[in-house]
């Protein structure tokens, strides 16, 4: 299986700039099928991002968030080669993580 | 007085009656002469290639959002999983590869096509299935998934190949053609609109909060990952959500209408860049 991760980082002078998609259906628990049945709540809790052993992003998502969400934020710090750890753990404790250099 | 302007005009009813049965003819060229022209000359600002991208051509603010999208696209999980649908063997050995000229890379611009043999006109999405069928595999929905990332992939091999639908020497493939034609300029719903209602009378316009797409060009960024939708479509999703919003009951997916507008639209298109898998608002 593929990884659900896409991530970009690219350092630009002092700072990074980090793009991430993930694939997931983050159903929010509210939303009915076809047969009128609920579609249990599946959204991920957590996502993390780690750079040199420290957290340099943390968003705690909810059924709020869209299907394949989208994010884009960027820290201080970070050179060209480094590796940058992406990881996020759903309500049903599924998981998947990725580390990526960063361009 | 009064009694000989009524003979007159009989007699040009009379005369006119059977001319008028003669006349429509179907003229493809001149056609796709006069669709060039009304929209280079409506949108003389607007790039001849540039009208494949769709609202993107018309307004500045999204075309702006795009590039941003562009550069970190939507649509990139359903291409990856399109690559992996073309060359996984099905349970019989056999792939897409074996079904499609050139194993299905960069064949996008030539669908949809005639088939001379079956009488019918041939789109992308139904050659698909038609493979899966052929092979003894389970078909795809027409609408979304697997059928949307297949047809991506191969979209996205083609991008750059100008649109090249050949209308072959048959009477079936004008009539074909025709009856597409007919279909798209034909109001429909409960709304009264026809395709040509939005897609070329109010091209370029608001539609709510949404530009209206040309109809120029409008199939060669197919499929679109649509944030609307929160996922990938193809045609025939397209056409079909596009016939219930005028509050028309939409055909099958891959109805033979369906299919007949597609052939029109895209040699309308012809010569125009391949630019598949397309992100729209």
């Amino acid at each position: 299986m593929a990884s659900t991760i896409r991530v970009r980082a690219s350092a630009n002078g002092d700072t990074t700039e980090v793009q991430s998609l993930i694939r997931h259906p983050m159903d929010s628990g509210f939303v009915k099928d076809k047969s009128g049945k609920l579609i249990p709540p599946h959204h991920i809790d957590v996502v993390q991002f780690e750079h040199g052993g420290k957290t340099v992003f943390t968003a705690f998502w909810g059924p709020a968030v869209s299907k394949d969400p989208y994010l884009k934020f960027s820290f201080k710090g970070g050179k060209k080669g480094d590796d940058l750890k992406v990881s996020w753990v759903d309500n049903k404790g599924e998981t998947d993580s990725l580390t990526a250099k960063i361009r | 007085m009064l009694r000989n302007c009524f003979i007159a005009l009989a007699i040009v009813l009379g005369t006119a009656q059977p001319l008028l049965a003669d006349t429509p003819k179907v003229d493809p060229q001149a056609d796709f002469k006069a669709f060039r022209e009304y929209f280079t000359k409506r949108f003389p600002n607007v790039q001849l290639n540039d009208f494949v991208n769709g609202p993107y051509s018309m307004d500045e603010g999204l075309r702006k959002q795009w590039k941003a999208i562009e550069e970190f696209p939507p649509y990139e999980f359903a291409l990856e999983r399109g690559k992996e649908l073309l060359s996984k063997p099905f349970k019989n050995g056999k792939t897409f590869a074996d079904c499609f000229p050139n194993k299905g890379i960069g064949i996008r611009q030539n669908y949809p096509y005639f088939d001379t043999k079956s009488g019918k006109v041939i789109t992308l999405e139904l050659a698909v299935n038609q493979c899966l069928e052929k092979n003894g595999e389970k078909q795809y929905d027409y609408k979304k998934d697997d059928m949307a990332a297949v047809t991506a992939y191969m979209a996205y091999t083609s991008r750059g190949k100008p649109m090249d639908i050949k209308i072959p020497d048959d009477p079936r493939a004008l009539a074909a053609y025709k009856k597409g034609a007919e279909y798209f300029y034909t109001r429909r719903g409960q709304l009264n609109f026809s395709c040509a209602s939005c897609h070329v009378q109010s091209a370029g316009d608001h539609i709510r909060s949404e530009v209206l797409a040309p109809a120029l060009g409008i199939l060669n960024a197919m499929p679109i990952y649509r944030s609307a939708w929160g996922g990938m479509g193809t045609i025939s999703r397209r056409f079909t959500s596009c016939n219930s919003q005028v509050r028309a009951t939409p055909l099958k997916p891959q109805d033979e209408l369906y299919r007949d507008v597609e052939y029109y639209l895209s040699y309308m298109a012809n010569g125009l860049p391949i630019v598949g898998p397309g992100a729209r608002p």
